[in-house]
């Protein structure tokens, strides 16, 4: 029998834009691929690319050579399998939480019925918002709004989980908080998930592996397994594996930056 | 102790009488409402005196009652003649400018095409000083109702168009981006996602198109009419009968405020998430 294909294989993708000042070049010869379930974490500095990567495989951006592969099929149009967690909650402020939670169904197919409804509660409670299913975007935390947001992107349920920056735009503390969160979600329902970041301790802390990204035009410079065991904790975060990692991660980027 | 000084007296004790009697007065909405009621009835008082003190004559400046007085000098059923005729022609034209500015904002958002041919004209329309081509539209269009509609939509419209594409414009780029990823059709991007993201830019030109509705109507009345409240203020001016000119400019002030009220309140109704907290 033949072997699943992965979920998402870059074969040689580049992509250049074209400005009124001339073109750029945003991402040449990426090569990687992520398996089915696998959390990978793309860590690079900002205007890398990172974003660009994501758009390419949620088939919202052409790219200008090479390819994407997502389940063995080359990416032409926005397929079903994938969800989208945006760096803003980017929520609709008239609609309650559930209503934003059904919106893409909403959205796709013009009506919503009351078993997508029970999904989009079920949902709610898998992201800890159970009881705020009324409630408007408005009277939530950051947090809590972006939880809304990942409920959102999993209502589809989604093979693959698009994540760019989810949690960039929180404090610092709910930020950590958000991560330890997104790890239970992930144990839940396990999903492939592609999680750009620039931050170390939130990419060591989530992924299985860890692509670091060069800047202009980006590229992969390597692509590291995270020697950490799982389940993880928050007694992984001060332990010396994840410390003596980071390290490592931390000198790849900035030496590059110098 | 001189009168005077009993007079700086009693007003002196008088100040923290009256700074209780406001402390009093029930907080938030009932004292957002007295406040400016009371300020504004000061000024009538001021004025009344003032025109009498003074002996200002009614020409230049009459005093309230005897503006209230030209409220007498046509019987009832004639304003109310004259305010519909106003009226229908603002509510006309403002409707119009509305159907006219939704499907070209929408089409200004759309198509960058659209959007380079449109948008040089619709500002020549709205450099054209209105009133200049009130006369040539009421020539070319007869002297009906048709000619003051269109003055108005000429007034109304340029506001609509410009806040409503912004409006639209604003969506966050994610939100087009999600929409797009599920490959919705298009008529739902706009129907679930731009035009309520719009909907605070809308308000915010329905409010001003509202007023500038009837101004345009009463501009049209000015130019030619036989009825409504701008025809009535040019009538009884000509004659100098300045306080029932001032009648009706009041009546002007009342209607104008009504329907800029009633905007209001349909925001506040249908779309209070809209509001700014």
């Amino acid at each position: 029998m033949r072997e699943a294909p992965d979920a998402i294989v870059f074969k040689e993708l580049g992509q250049v834009f074209k400005t009124d000042s001339g073109s750029v070049e945003a991402l040449r010869d990426v090569n990687f691929a992520v398996k089915r379930h696998e959390f990978v974490a793309v860590l690079g500095p900002s205007g890398c690319g990172k974003s660009t990567l994501l758009r390419c495989i949620a088939g919202l951006l052409a790219p200008t050579s090479g390819q994407v592969d997502v389940f063995g099929l080359p990416v032409t149009e926005p397929r079903d399998d994938i969800g989208i967690v945006f760096q803003k909650p980017t929520l609709l402020p008239w609609a309650s939480v559930e209503d934003n939670v059904v919106f893409p169904i909403k959205h796709k197919t013009g009506r919503v019925n009351q078993e997508h409804r029970a999904s989009a509660r079920e949902m709610l409670k898998m992201v800890g918002l159970e009881g705020f299913e009324k409630r408007m975007p408005a009277e939530l935390s950051g947090g809590m709004q972006q939880r809304v947001g990942i409920a959102r992107a999993l209502l589809l349920n989604p093979d693959i989980l698009l994540m760019d920056e989810p949690f960039s735009a929180l404090d610092a503390l709910t930020r950590e908080e958000m991560g330890f969160e997104l790890l239970r979600i992930w144990q839940a329902s396990p999903k492939t998930v592609l999680f750009i970041t620039h931050s170390i301790n939130e990419a060591v802390l989530l992924a299985d592996r860890v692509l670091v990204m060069t800047g202009r035009p980006g590229s992969v410079l390597c692509d590291l397994e995270v020697p950490i065991e799982r389940p993880r904790s928050i007694e992984t975060t001060s332990s010396k594996v994840m410390h003596d990692f980071s390290g490592q991660l931390r000198s790849l980027l900035l030496k590059r930056a110098a | 102790m001189t009168s005077l000084d009993s007079f700086a007296a009693s007003f002196s004790s008088a100040r923290p009488k009256v700074r209780a009697l406001l402390k009093r007065l029930p907080p938030g909405r009932v004292r957002l409402v007295l406040l400016p009621a009371l300020t504004f009835l000061a000024i009538l008082v001021v004025w009344e005196l003032a025109a009498r003190v003074f002996h200002i004559p009614s020409y230049v400046l009459p005093a309230p009652s005897r503006i209230a007085s030209g409220f007498d000098s046509i019987p009832f059923g004639r304003w109310v003649e004259h305010v519909w005729a106003t009226l229908r022609v603002a509510l006309m034209g403002y409707a119009i400018s509305i159907a006219i500015a939704l499907p070209i904002a929408i089409g200004l958002t759309k198509s960058e095409t659209l959007s380079a041919c449109l948008y040089p004209l619709l500002v020549v329309i709205q450099s054209t000083p209105v009133v200049a081509i009130a006369p040539i539209i009421i020539v070319v269009l007869g002297a009906e109702d048709a000619p003051r509609v269109v003055i108005t939509c000429l007034i109304a419209f340029f506001p609509l168009v410009v806040s409503t594409t912004t409006g639209l414009m604003a969506t966050p780029p994610e939100l087009v981006e999600l929409s797009r990823s599920l490959r919705a059709p298009i008529h739902r991007e706009f129907t679930q996602i731009r035009i309520p993201y719009a909907i605070p830019y809308i308000f915010s030109a329905l409010k001003i198109s509202i007023t500038l509705s009837v101004i345009g109507a009463v501009v049209a009345e000015f130019v030619a009419a036989e009825k409504g409240i701008g025809y009535y203020i040019q009538f009884s001016t000509s004659l100098f009968k300045l306080p029932e000119a001032w009648a009706g400019l009041a009546i002007l002030m009342v209607m104008s405020l009504g329907l800029f009220q009633l905007v209001a309140l349909t925001q506040k109704i249908f779309f209070p998430w809209s509001l700014p907290k």
